[in-house]
């Protein structure tokens, strides 16, 4: 975590959103991760989904475990109140966060190890309530912090930098997710931002437990030849069923796309998506069709990208706990506490 | 008796052939121990009152067993219920439903907890006290969230979250739950997030006695979590202070931004109890603490996360979504400087820690101070006790003072302790300390926290899961002093 303050100054011409804020208003401290890491690609995508979708910075709460992703939080979105908790429990205090204050954007950035391995169960656990949030999972394989040992996402017959093959069987957190009823699940790649920042919009607009698997190789310790989470490798493997275009607001869709190739998904909120299918049979509402594909896939040794699969009429935690509309952090004493009326009759009522 | 054959004889339908057994047998009952049938009637006629149906077939009944008993059995035993008004105007409640409803009053919004006897009746009463209080009345939408966890871990990380954003937070569990949950009770302190713990304590260690009575987890939840770590527990006697010390312990959570444990047991928790009626103080308002709210920041007033403003060791706090540009910060648990920038800066480390117990000694005075009830007379000796041993050491005090013992008494009611405690010790030649553990734990923290000479702490130690007795106790520390009485032989011959 860096302690290194960006120099506050930027271009005057530097374009600005509806909000009148320049991408320089959704950037946090300097990164500390290593030169070429993944990570910080996903933070740029992070930051300029923000940006796009004209997001108050401060309106986000970043939530994160521990590991090289769960840094990640402190290098963008300054303006926002960040939480680096413990090793694999991002997704409780998600969901304690989500439910004090219903109003704010829940970000959680957690990696392979913490939700695959030590935070498994919290993982599948707050997919499963539908935590209204967006859960990103920076995928490389493996533990950076403690120089490369595999993760539980490290697929089977893969080999670590020191030439030792992982003979555990890979956890694909996209599968579960979509067992566990996940409303919004989506899978990309770090190298690719213009696959990457429209699905973060998508996620973000997503009024349920929005999933994303990114798969961000790690520079350091599993960019190698016989890894299948490196550069190369995912480049060259990468099976996209989709891309996707965000239309938020009223504004037509002015962009040409051949007969029959769009999907126009319509989200709660009003929010469009706009889905260039490249693989014409997948079809984003069936659930169980996605999960047979992937695995069809997955054994011939690719990785599917783009948008999975998505529920729009998703509800989430709060809709079925039934909460009131005002967020529970704002409600005062004269609402919560019933009085000494109220318990006086509870006193008569164990007399 | 043969119920079974009366009820044969006189209901045709099977199920009030069933039901009305019970009544029945206390019909008879009334008729053997002479307990005056009206008494019953008029209990009867309160239960059923507006469904006029029941009340005649249930009065029907208790006639039945009555006048059977009356005609076959010998009349009365001899053992007699005679009607007493001791009781007053107290109530029978047990201390996990007051603890509840101490939660509810308290402005808890979320609960979150995992199954464990014996606390898990806590939190089916907050969930059943918050469908009766807490729902709008038009909107008939719910004023507060209850996740059942899939554990502790996920328990205590739900109650965090929230209770950094901002809402009154709790879980309720017991000692293997708060085993479990050590790494995020160590979160709470070093990050300063508020948080409520009610733990119901039950016989240890490992699963222990699950369905019996201790107070074991003294120690484990006064110290929990790696690294030097310190926590603020309340030690209610009964459930109206359990009530009283559920509703009090969301504003020093918020106040000392911290865990706070209630310290109940399951002997205060799961067994009815006569308490003193509940009562609550309208004019109370909840205190939520160092929270700088964006008037406060506009105005231009100075925020850092961890910057001791005011010298008691508390720091301001906002809220997350508080302000645009002011006030975010980023939260860790890994050491950090004034304004929460991360830093291993070994000074800036010591700073904060120093704060921390700046800000433990601040809580002394915050916490329910600790009782004294002295005894008649003068006497050198004293006895320290808390929790749910107060109703056996009151009654235990009257046997010791019929032997001929004077005690002076302490009883406390939090940790960090309040200076009396070490100042009660002072001014006693020995202090018995009375708890319901083996290892006696309670004497540990003080002599601990307070630098005593252990031996003049006597420790009384009941830890066999059943609920400590005053025949124990005066027994115990009345055996003690008649040791102390007997004069050496040789200084009484010469």
């Amino acid at each position: 975590m860096t302690y290194i303050a960006k120099p506050k100054f930027h271009h005057p011409g530097l374009p600005k959103n509806d909000l009148g804020y320049t991408h320089r208003d959704y950037e946090g401290k300097i990164s500390t991760l290593c030169a070429g890491c993944g990570h910080d690609s996903i933070t740029a995508a992070i930051i300029e989904a923000c940006f796009e979708l004209s997001i108050e910075p401060h309106r986000v709460a970043k939530i994160s475990g521990i590991g090289c992703s769960s840094k990640t939080p402190d290098y963008f979105l300054g303006n926002s109140h960040g939480f680096n908790s413990v090793h694999g429990r991002m997704p409780s205090v998600l969901t304690g966060a989500n439910l004090a204050n219903r109003d704010l954007i829940y970000l959680g950035v957690s990696g392979d190890g913490d939700s695959a391995s030590i935070g498994f169960g919290q993982f599948a656990h707050s997919i499963r309530r539908g935590v209204n949030m967006t859960y990103i999972v920076e995928n490389n394989g493996v533990y950076g912090l403690t120089k490369g040992q595999f993760s539980a996402t490290a697929d089977r017959g893969s080999k670590s930098k020191r030439g030792v093959t992982n003979s555990d069987n890979a956890i694909d957190l996209v599968a579960i997710a979509l067992q566990l009823g996940a409303s919004f699940v989506a899978r990309s790649f770090s190298g690719d931002k213009t696959q990457l920042v429209p699905l973060i919009e998508a996620a973000i607009k997503h009024q349920g437990a929005s999933f994303i698997d990114v798969i961000s190789p790690c520079v350091a310790f599993n960019n190698h030849t016989g890894s299948t989470k490196s550069f190369d490798y995912v480049r060259e493997h990468n099976e996209t069923v989709n891309r996707l275009d965000v239309i938020t607001g009223r504004a037509p869709i002015t962009v040409d796309y051949a007969p029959g190739t769009v999907q126009v998904v319509e989200q709660h909120d009003g929010t469009r998506l706009a889905l260039r299918k490249l693989d014409a049979d997948y079809d984003v509402h069936d659930r169980l069709a996605a999960m047979a594909f992937l695995q069809k896939h997955a054994a011939k040794g690719q990785v599917v990208t783009g948008l999975l699969y998505v529920d729009p009429e998703a509800e989430d935690l709060h809709a079925h706990l039934n909460t009131v509309e005002a967020p529970l952090n704002a409600l005062e004493a004269k609402d919560l506490c019933p009085g000494q009326d109220a318990l006086e009759k509870i006193n008569a009522a164990l007399r | 008796m043969p119920l079974t054959a009366i009820t044969n004889s006189t209901y045709t339908d099977p199920r009030q052939r069933q039901l009305f057994k019970n009544i029945i047998y206390l019909g008879a009952l009334s008729a053997l121990l002479e307990i005056d049938p009206k008494v019953i009637e008029q209990l009867i006629g309160e239960q059923y009152k507006g469904k006029e149906k029941l009340l005649s077939s249930n009065v029907h009944a208790l006639h039945l067993g009555r006048d059977w008993a009356l005609k076959n059995l010998k009349c009365p035993i001899g053992l007699r219920i005679r009607k007493s008004d001791k009781v007053g105007d107290r109530i029978f409640i047990e201390g996990n439903s007051a603890a509840a409803l101490g939660a509810v009053y308290g402005g808890a919004t979320v609960c979150a907890w995992y199954p464990i006897t014996p606390s898990s009746s806590l939190a089916d009463a907050f969930t059943a006290h918050c469908r009766r209080l807490r729902h709008d009345p038009e909107t008939k939408k719910a004023k507060y969230a209850i996740i059942q966890g899939e554990d502790e871990l996920a328990s205590i990380g739900i109650v965090i979250g929230a209770a950094w954003n901002g809402a009154r937070a709790f879980t309720a569990t017991s000692g293997p739950g708060i085993s479990l949950m050590q790494e995020f009770i160590g979160l709470s302190y070093f990050a300063e997030i508020p948080a409520v713990i009610m733990d119901v304590q039950r016989a240890g260690p490992s699963t222990g006695m699950p369905t019996r009575t201790q107070q074991c987890d003294v120690m484990s939840a006064a110290y929990a979590s790696h690294g030097d770590t310190k926590h603020v527990l309340l030690f209610p006697e009964d459930p109206a202070e359990a009530f009283e010390f559920a509703a009090q312990a969301f504003d020093l959570a918020d106040r000392l931004q911290t865990t706070i444990f209630l310290m109940l047991d399951l002997d205060i928790g799961m067994n009815h109890r006569l308490s003193r009626p509940l009562r609550w103080d309208e004019n109370k308002q909840y205190d939520r603490g160092k929270v700088m709210t964006a008037e406060m920041l506009e105005s231009g007033k100075e925020f850092g996360r961890y910057l001791d403003v005011d010298g008691d060791g508390i720091p301001f706090r906002t809220y997350p979504g508080t302000h645009p540009t002011k006030g975010s910060y980023f939260t860790r648990g890994t050491s950090r400087d004034r304004y929460a920038r991360y830093t291993e800066d070994g000074p800036a480390y010591a700073d904060n820690m120093q704060r921390l117990l700046r800000k433990f000694e601040t809580a002394k005075d915050l916490v329910p101070r600790p009782l004294q009830a002295n005894a008649g007379k003068p006497t050198k000796y004293g006895v320290i006790y808390y929790g749910s041993t107060a109703p056996a050491m009151d009654e235990a005090i009257g046997m010791l003072e019929a032997r001929g013992h004077q005690l002076d008494r302490l009883r406390i009611r939090a940790f960090p302790f309040h200076s009396s405690v070490a100042s009660f010790i002072a001014d006693h030649d020995f202090v018995y300390v009375v708890e319901q553990n083996r290892d006696a734990q309670m004497r540990s923290l003080i002599v601990n926290e307070n630098g005593i000479d252990p031996v003049r702490l006597v420790p009384i130690l009941h830890y066999d899961g059943t609920p400590i007795t005053a025949r124990f106790i005066a027994g115990a520390i009345g055996g003690h002093l008649d040791q102390l009485k007997v004069t050496p032989l040789r200084k009484a011959v010469s």
